[in-house]
């Protein structure tokens, strides 16, 4: 289904309500190039190859955080973004990303900080936050406890896939043929918690187990998790904010482990991105989000689908 | 096998030892994990609905299910005969397979009949059938506004209920899904 005329007018003010925020809270907007030698390595993201070596971004975070090892903070960047064989109603190939960077602040701010946006976004869509169940506070869960809630399983965050594996069979969710350990998780995340949270409120999920760390830093109390939180809304998956990591060491050998899954899957295996890595030992305890921005709008306005927010 | 960029509307596969075929599917993609295919289908033997989330990569083992249109003929003891409209071929369905289907089901009509591993497993009748009503209480003349009814068997052995006007010899138009009386054709 196409954008309607006044779907799009609610996504240019959106656009410009977003942008007037972080100019207030004191953000410089920045671009980073949409076309890389290094596109996210993440074993299920794919980028679109972009001639000469390159590939178009899945996300850029990279180039982000070299500008806040720089020294800029704090920044936010709206740019389109590319996920090869992404299409559905939450998802198409090319996408609208926001994302933003606050040095030596706590992830706890970026939570707040989508509380903010999601209320003016639904405001800048005529609609009043409170009337639709997405007023200021959301709810604010662990990975750890949703699985206990929902599936009955005791996550840790340090079970080995196999242990993983046994604990989601005993608990009924058919796992297929899956061995690796995020197969395993979200088989039993889409099966179990998924419908849950999108029959709830506004969501933040914290705490995500180790093995799904990426690019966020380990939990300074309880190693098996990560500084890590999702937003759900409405069923739709809106934001996943880091507390950074900035040890080049742990960052170059989760590169090289996922680029040996990628290797071993028979899927291409992009440069690992030094320069990121260069930077991490200057960069400040950080933290940074990604939100979807189509998903933002779909959000706000109602939307089923996210072609119905895109003109094309 | 099939995987899971094979799934499309109407495809026939196994699932935990029954055929199933696909009603709905959807993309679906945590963003830091796999792809799934949401995917709703129904069970071709009971016609009970479930919904799945099937990752990318995983096998699918096609159903082996057909359906072919076939005339039935009559009932022996036990079982109906059909007939395969092209080559002529008989088959026998036990009753049992029918069930209460079987009440809606003239001699000489075609049906849809499901195929599982070559044996017969069900029927699909067409949507409306138009019979005579062969048994029911006196009519009531001019009580034909009240939505009251009575029940009244029909010529194919369904028991339906109808509106109190309806007399034997009346024939009226059925629908075969839920069993519900339609409306009047002709009189007695």
């Amino acid at each position: 289904m196409p954008a309607t005329r006044a779907a799009l007018e609610a996504r240019g003010r959106i656009l410009r309500a977003v942008r007037a925020w972080f100019e207030r809270e004191g953000f410089l907007e920045v671009s980073t190039p949409a076309r890389v030698l290094s596109p996210g390595q993440e074993v299920h993201l794919d980028a679109i190859p972009a001639a000469d070596g390159h590939w178009l971004i899945t996300s850029p975070e990279y180039h982000l955080k070299r500008l806040v090892a720089d020294g800029l903070s704090p920044i936010f960047e709206i740019c389109r973004c590319w996920r090869a064989e992404e299409t559905g109603p939450h998802h198409r190939t090319e996408f609208t990303m926001l994302e933003w960077y606050r040095a030596n602040a706590p992830l706890e701010v970026l939570a707040a900080d989508c509380e903010a946006l999601v209320s003016l976004a639904v405001q800048a869509a005529g609609r009043d936050p409170a009337a639709l169940g997405l007023g200021a506070p959301f709810a604010r869960t662990s990975v750890r406890e949703l699985f206990a809630r929902h599936a009955g399983i005791a996550l840790t965050g340090g079970e080995t896939a196999a242990e993983l594996r046994a604990a989601a069979e005993s608990a009924g969710v058919g796992i297929g043929t899956a061995t690796a350990w995020d197969d395993i998780f979200y088989q039993v995340f889409l099966d179990r918690i998924e419908p849950e949270l999108a029959r709830s409120g506004p969501t933040f999920v914290f705490d995500w187990p180790a093995p799904l760390g990426a690019l966020a830093r380990p939990h300074p109390r309880d190693p098996r998790v990560v500084e890590r939180f999702e937003l759900y809304a409405a069923g739709l998956e809106l934001a996943n904010a880091f507390g950074e990591l900035t040890d080049p060491v742990e960052q170059r050998r989760r590169f090289e482990e996922e680029a040996g899954i990628r290797a071993a899957r028979g899927k291409a295996v992009y440069p690992i991105d030094e320069a990121l890595l260069a930077a991490l030992p200057q960069m400040p305890p950080t933290a940074g989000i990604a939100l979807g921005l189509d998903r933002l709008i779909m959000l706000a306005t109602g939307a089923r689908d996210i072609s119905e927010v895109q003109a094309f | 096998m099939y995987d899971t960029s094979d799934i499309r509307k109407g495809l026939k596969i196994m699932i935990d030892g029954s055929p199933y075929t696909v009603v709905e599917f959807q993309f679906v993609k945590p963003g830091k994990g796999a792809a799934f295919t949401r995917t709703k289908m129904k069970n071709l033997l009971t016609g009970g609905v479930l919904e799945r989330n099937l990752r990318s990569g995983e096998r699918l083992e096609p159903a082996d299910v057909e359906t072919k249109t076939m005339q039935y003929l009559y009932a022996d003891a036990d079982s109906f005969v059909f007939m395969d409209t092209t080559t002529y071929d008989q088959v026998q369905i036990p009753k049992a397979t029918i069930g209460d289907q079987a009440g809606f089901m003239p001699e000489n009509t075609n049906v849809e009949v499901l195929f599982f591993n070559g044996r017969a497993v069900g029927v699909t009748l067409p949507n409306f059938i138009e019979q005579a009503v062969v048994e029911a209480d006196p009519g009531h003349r001019g009580d034909t506004a009240t939505g009251a009814t009575k029940p009244a068997k029909i010529s194919t052995g369904a028991s339906i209920n109808v509106p109190l006007f309806i007399n034997v010899g009346d024939v009226i138009k059925i629908d075969t899904r839920n069993g519900q009386y339609l409306e009047r054709l002709s009189r007695a």
